[in-house]
């Protein structure tokens, strides 16, 4: 049953060090203000999955949170290298980072199989490249009617998933709509849910199929507004480009990224604490 | 003719017109939307537009800088979860083309994205596969689109991320993928396509103002070139003007410097 609660709260009540986390959003509606709570909170050893990881994902490794990194495309998309995230796996800092390397389609349906219950998924995939040789976790098997070669990959059930959303109502249903990723899938595919929200409504207004998760398969549902910036939330905010573009500057040098994340996100008390000092607005969809 | 265009441009042009109107076409990320999206505008209006986020459709009025702007969205026919986009639209076999970047091709086609050097000990890590792998396997066929550069275009690839004809001849068939694979890569300089029997990519066609000689120093093995290799119709007035038009307001969208996918 979801509770509605602060962010700050449900971080503190479901994330323990060492979990699995699965912060999932395809360029839209990235919980970036989850995994700053994350981060503030100094959380340790997680094993984070994610299709995409973006910005975020490269401040929880460059923070000295992330053990081990389930993904299948890792930059900054039209921008370039995620540094934090390079300088890890070339360098070892802060520290080491386990990868367990996937092309989407695998995570894709690994996170389909992890929300049907499966302990792995079947696909037509990876023949003939070499993703197979580093990791146990894709191997082949033969189709027990046809006989065709087809990949099996281990399912992901994270401890927790983390997405961000438009809506929810009071009872914590919760309504996401335009990109949707595989938000729906990792949050089934995880033990427990915390879904922050740009505003918490009496009526949802959708049609049934519009809801994407009804209340009692959600933990925690926490209002954030803002809370996918510098991603966008369709219906609220526009994707802000620039501060993608100025990230490479900000996180290329690991000094300047560790004054920078402990003046904006360790410094300040929550998302909107943290907007406003960064200098950060959300840009208006009509500024076109 | 005019000289009056970038190696860039005639890229885009290039491998815009080898999308043919009503196919439907997977988008990979970087270069390929600018080519998508300019056949889209230009020869091919009812070329549909498939984004792995989940557009399904899309006719973006501006390039977007990710893969997954609410401007795909918002042009969409339809939005999808992304694992349906894998299973039911991919896997389902309803993709006549996939397009996808690279940042290393080899002869044969075979890409790498993953890394540069030892795999446990990279020189550069590179972002991963994404969709590559599945994409090239189950679409119909392929094209490859990326900028031709000695350490682009190699003599081994570190790592086969994604399969063109691995070491040639029918080794792709053998392997059973469904699709037929790459049928043209198209660089800044040139447009190679596999030979019908080795696989190995040949020059077939060379971008106006551009020398053997330029092709050469550019790619990382002997390549060969076929008999009497086309010279490419330079971009007409009309693709020049769509392709700027769409990077105008790509620019001013992004509110920057942006030149969408570059």
């Amino acid at each position: 049953m979801a509770e509605i609660t602060g962010l700050a709260e449900a971080v503190s009540g479901l994330v323990r060090d060492g979990m699995s986390l699965a912060l999932e959003g395809f360029t839209h509606l990235i919980p970036h203000a989850a995994g700053h709570e994350i981060i503030r909170q100094g959380r340790r050893d997680l094993t984070v999955v994610r299709m995409t990881p973006d910005l975020v994902y490269d401040q929880l490794i460059g923070m000295g949170c992330v053990r081990r990194l389930v993904f299948s495309w890792g930059g900054n998309p039209g921008v370039g290298s995620l540094h934090r995230f390079r300088d890890a796996v070339e360098n070892g800092w802060p520290h080491p980072l386990e990868l367990e390397e996937r092309s989407h389609a695998d995570l894709a349906n690994a996170y389909v199989a992890g929300a049907s219950g499966l302990p792995f998924a079947v696909l037509r995939g990876y023949r003939g490249s070499d993703l197979p040789k580093y990791g146990d976790h894709i191997r082949f098997l033969r189709c027990p009617f046809t006989g065709e070669e087809l990949a099996a990959v281990r399912s992901v059930r994270p401890d927790v998933a983390i997405i961000h959303a438009q809506k929810a109502d009071r009872r914590g249903n919760v309504l996401l709509w335009g990109i949707v990723g595989a938000q729906k899938e990792a949050v089934l595919a995880a033990r427990h849910s915390i879904v922050t929200v740009e505003e918490i409504v009496d009526d949802l207004g959708a049609w049934p199929n519009a809801c994407l998760l009804p209340h009692w398969v959600v933990t925690a549902v926490c209002p954030v507004p803002g809370g996918a910036h510098p991603s966008y939330a369709q219906g609220y905010y526009r994707r802000d480009n620039r501060f993608y573009r100025a990230w490479d500057a900000i996180s290329r040098d690991r000094e300047r990224f560790r004054a920078w994340m402990e003046e904006h996100v360790l410094g300040t008390e929550d998302f909107a604490g943290y907007l406003r000092s960064a200098g950060l607005a959300l840009p208006p969809e009509s500024d076109r | 003719m005019s000289a009056d265009f970038t190696a860039a441009e005639m890229m885009a042009v290039a491998a815009a017109r080898l999308l043919p109107d009503g196919a439907v076409c997977f988008v990979g990320i970087g270069l390929p939307g600018t080519a998508a999206n300019l056949a889209r505008i230009t020869h091919a209006p009812a070329l549909v537009l498939i984004y792995e986020s989940g557009p399904i459709g899309a006719k973006p009025g501006v390039l977007p800088l990710s893969i997954g702007d609410g401007e795909l969205s918002l042009t969409a026919d339809t939005v999808v979860p992304t694992p349906e986009i894998f299973r039911y639209w991919l896997q389902g076999g309803r993709i006549d083309i996939g397009f996808l970047g690279a940042a290393q091709i080899d002869r044969f086609a075979n890409i790498n994205t993953t890394v540069i050097g030892d795999y446990r000990r990279p020189k550069v890590r590179l972002p991963g596969a994404g969709g590559a792998p599945e994409i090239a396997a189950m679409a119909g066929r392929t094209l490859i689109t990326l900028r031709h550069a000695r350490r682009a275009f190699v003599e081994r690839l570190d790592f086969v991320t994604t399969v063109g004809f691995l070491e040639g001849g029918d080794a792709r068939r053998r392997l059973g993928l469904p699709g037929a694979g790459p049928t043209h890569v198209v660089t800044d300089l040139c447009i190679l396509e596999p030979d019908p029997d080795t696989k190995e990519l040949v020059v077939t066609s060379i971008h106006p103002g551009v020398s053997r000689e330029r092709i050469c120093e550019a790619t990382g093995w002997p390549v060969r070139f076929a008999p009497a290799p086309a010279i490419t119709a330079p971009p007409t007035a009309e693709e020049l003007e769509a392709l700027r038009d769409l990077e105008r307001r790509t620019a001013r969208a992004h509110g920057d410097n942006g030149g969408g996918n570059a």
